[in-house]
């Protein structure tokens, strides 16, 4: 049987469905059912896991009969860096205040564009503090920690 | 009646039209436009990111300012489209193919001052729909039950999967998942946690706020950088733009268009589940069917602006109906409006018009006061936008992350809703790789706990019998409009018609 796989992004969204349904499906069974007078927690999901289940096998169904576009690379340098940088900025803001939480994130995005450049990007941070402190601290004086707390 | 309206939008404008309201529309048009003209960020990200700005505003401030962002940018996203040929929703797709071409035959400023002029007609026509339209509505409204609702939110939900772009049959499995991830949370029956693996910060449920930037704002960003935007892939047509005003004949050309597109605009629009998106495509279908010279399409026929801008417009506008009559949004955007009345203290729906009229007819006054004010804005402001759009891309994208993670944390001051949004980004990020549209799995988020409260009251009162869903007729019409939506997709001839139509807007 020849395995490949025309339709790339069709079978992979019928896995995605089906792994989701089973999921749903497996946790909802910790969740009193009930009847459906009396609908208990566990009532709703556990039908949406099984809708996800047949939705699935149908994409996979499609997929095989199909001709896709292909998924194409992903862009694992951004992905990789804009994580980091939103994780640092949630991580520093509670323990290092605004401004440190900030420049981390700017300086982790801007490492994942196509270029970087050390001065241009350390006039970017300090012009987006202060943007960010003049509009969000100053004028919409939101409750952030500045510095260490 | 009709003395009533015009009572009605007295109130409104008494309401609206104070120093301190005018300000809070003024600066949320202004700021609405300028988030939505940064490339990559479409009204859903440019609300979710400005929500947080609103919620120190007293209730009507605070709604009229959201209504002034909202249009705002949808402008905003207008511009982007013409000048950068980068659309920041699939709605403006539409107009970046006659916009941008317009832009590069020199014709930049008529097609902006088109694309606001028509914008301004459909919002003015919209406002006032929703001034006719609203009352008798709620009435209608408030003799809804729980299966009217349940059946009414599945019509909106198949309709928002029905008419999106792509598979159908995927966009059906995003409605589910949306419908999962609106689960998790505490149940508000039995008490249960549900679907938090433990974690105490997910007990209010998944925060709206974090789905739509992750979905909308982060995935967006990576694609972008995947693709390498830059500066130099991004022609930038600003040297040209010095007529703005559009001539007698590009009048002429338009008035037709902006008409049909309003109309168009206004039926998709008021349907809760359909949007701008599909009105922009059937306007552009449409003026390209009813056009003399079809052959300009694509390459810089102004009626390919006017009309879908209109469209666009109108459908934004008239998205409010289902949301403030029924309670029920009619798109995510709505969805996240929704969300910013229910933090004001507002439960949404057909009471709010009778217990909160200042509140009600002071949104309907301002939102034409404030597509007033972007025509007379953003014409003159042209200038600044081209200079914003000349910012190269590598100092935009941080500048956009540092606003979409100042407005996480701004909602609830948890890091949690930092890390999750990075979740979801990557989540959106695979999700577009696979061709699987975001905007049905929001929708049905948001819905998710409306659906399944409605469906269990429904089914207490008939006993557990599902009948009652085709039993009662308001219900059983909804059920049966969702049934021919379904059956009439399924049909392959009505399947390669609709295909046809948006292939063919963007394709070209």
């Amino acid at each position: 049987m020849n395995l490949r796989i025309n339709n790339q992004e069709d079978f992979w969204s019928g896995i995605l469905f089906i792994g989701l349904g089973i999921l749903a499906v497996i946790i909802a069974s910790d969740y009193p059912a009930g009847t459906a007078t009396r609908m208990g927690p566990g009532y709703f999901p556990t039908y949406i896991g099984y809708a996800l289940i047949i939705i699935g096998l149908l994409t996979l169904a499609i997929s095989l009969k199909t001709q896709g576009q292909g998924i194409g690379r992903f862009a694992w340098r951004p992905m990789i860096l804009l994580s980091l940088g939103f994780f640092a900025f949630g991580w520093l803001i509670d323990r290092y205040g605004f401004f440190a939480a900030l420049a981390s994130l700017t300086l982790l995005a801007s490492l994942a564009g196509r270029e970087f450049k050390v001065m241009q990007t350390i006039i970017l941070i300090i012009s987006l503090l202060a943007g960010c402190w003049v509009l969000f601290i100053w004028g919409l004086d939101l409750p952030f920690p500045l510095w260490s707390r | 009646m009709e003395a009533n309206i015009f009572s009605n939008l007295l109130l409104g404008f008494s309401v609206a039209v104070t120093a301190t309201n005018l300000m809070y529309c003024f600066i949320g048009v202004f700021v609405g436009t300028l988030v939505g003209v940064l490339p990559g960020v479409g009204p859903l990200a440019a609300i979710a990111m400005l929500l947080p700005a609103t919620f120190n505003l007293p209730p009507v401030g605070a709604l009229i300012m959201l209504a002034g962002i909202y249009y705002g940018t949808q402008y905003g996203g207008s511009t982007t489209s013409i000048l950068v040929n980068l659309p920041g929703e699939s709605a403006s797709v539409v107009t970046c193919l006659d916009g941008y071409a317009m832009a590069r035959n020199g014709r930049a400023g008529p097609a902006l001052a088109i694309a606001a002029i028509g914008s301004f007609f459909a919002g003015t026509v919209g406002t006032l729909l929703i001034a006719l339209a609203g009352p008798p509505l709620a009435e209608i409204a408030l003799k809804f039950g729980a299966p009217e609702y349940f059946s009414l939110m599945t019509m909106g939900l198949i309709a928002s999967a029905v008419l999106a772009h792509g598979s159908m049959i995927k966009a059906i499995g995003m409605i589910f998942v949306g419908l999962l991830f609106g689960i998790v949370g505490t149940d508000v029956n039995s008490g249960m946690s549900r679907f938090t693996f433990g974690a105490s910060g997910l007990a209010d449920g998944l925060s709206f706020v974090v789905v739509a930037m992750g979905l909308f704002g982060f995935s967006e960003i990576l694609r972008n950088l995947e693709q390498g935007q830059d500066a130099a892939s991004r022609e930038l047509l600003t040297t040209r733009i010095k007529h703005l005003y559009p001539t007698w004949a590009d009048m002429k050309a338009s008035f037709g268009p902006i008409a049909r597109g309003t109309a168009l605009g206004a039926f998709f629009g008021t349907l809760p589940g359909a949007g701008p998106t599909i009105s922009a495509f059937s306007s552009y279908a449409v003026e390209k069917k009813m056009a003399k010279e079809p052959e300009t399409f694509g390459k810089g026929a102004i009626q390919g602006v006017a009309g879908p801008e209109a469209a666009n417009n109108a459908a934004a506008q008239c998205a409010f109906i289902p949301t403030l009559t029924l309670g029920i949004p009619g798109s995510a955007t709505m969805a996240l409006m929704l969300g910013a009345l229910t933090i004001q203290g507002i439960s949404p729906g057909p009471q709010v018009m009778t217990q909160r009229p200042d509140l009600f007819w002071g949104l309907i006054a301002s939102m034409w006061i404030g597509n007033a004010m972007l025509v007379v804005l953003n014409l003159p402001l042209i200038g600044l936008w081209v200079k914003l759009l000349s910012v190269p891309y590598r100092y935009l994208f941080p500048a956009i992350l540092a606003f979409m993670s100042i407005g996480v944390y701004s909602v609830n001051n948890l890091d949690l809703d930092i890390y999750m949004t990075i979740g979801f980004g990557l989540i959106g990020y695979l999700l577009m790789k696979l061709r699987m549209e975001p905007a049905p799995l929001i929708l049905a988020f948001v819905l998710g706990p409306l659906m399944e409260e409605n469906l269990r009251r429904a089914l207490l009162i008939s006993r557990g019998d599902p009948s009652v869903f085709i039993t009662r007729p308001i219900s059983a019409t909804f059920m049966a409009i969702t049934v021919l939506l379904l059956v009439f997709m399924i049909l392959p001839a009505v399947r390669r018609k609709r295909d046809q139509v948006l292939e063919e807007a963007v394709e070209q």
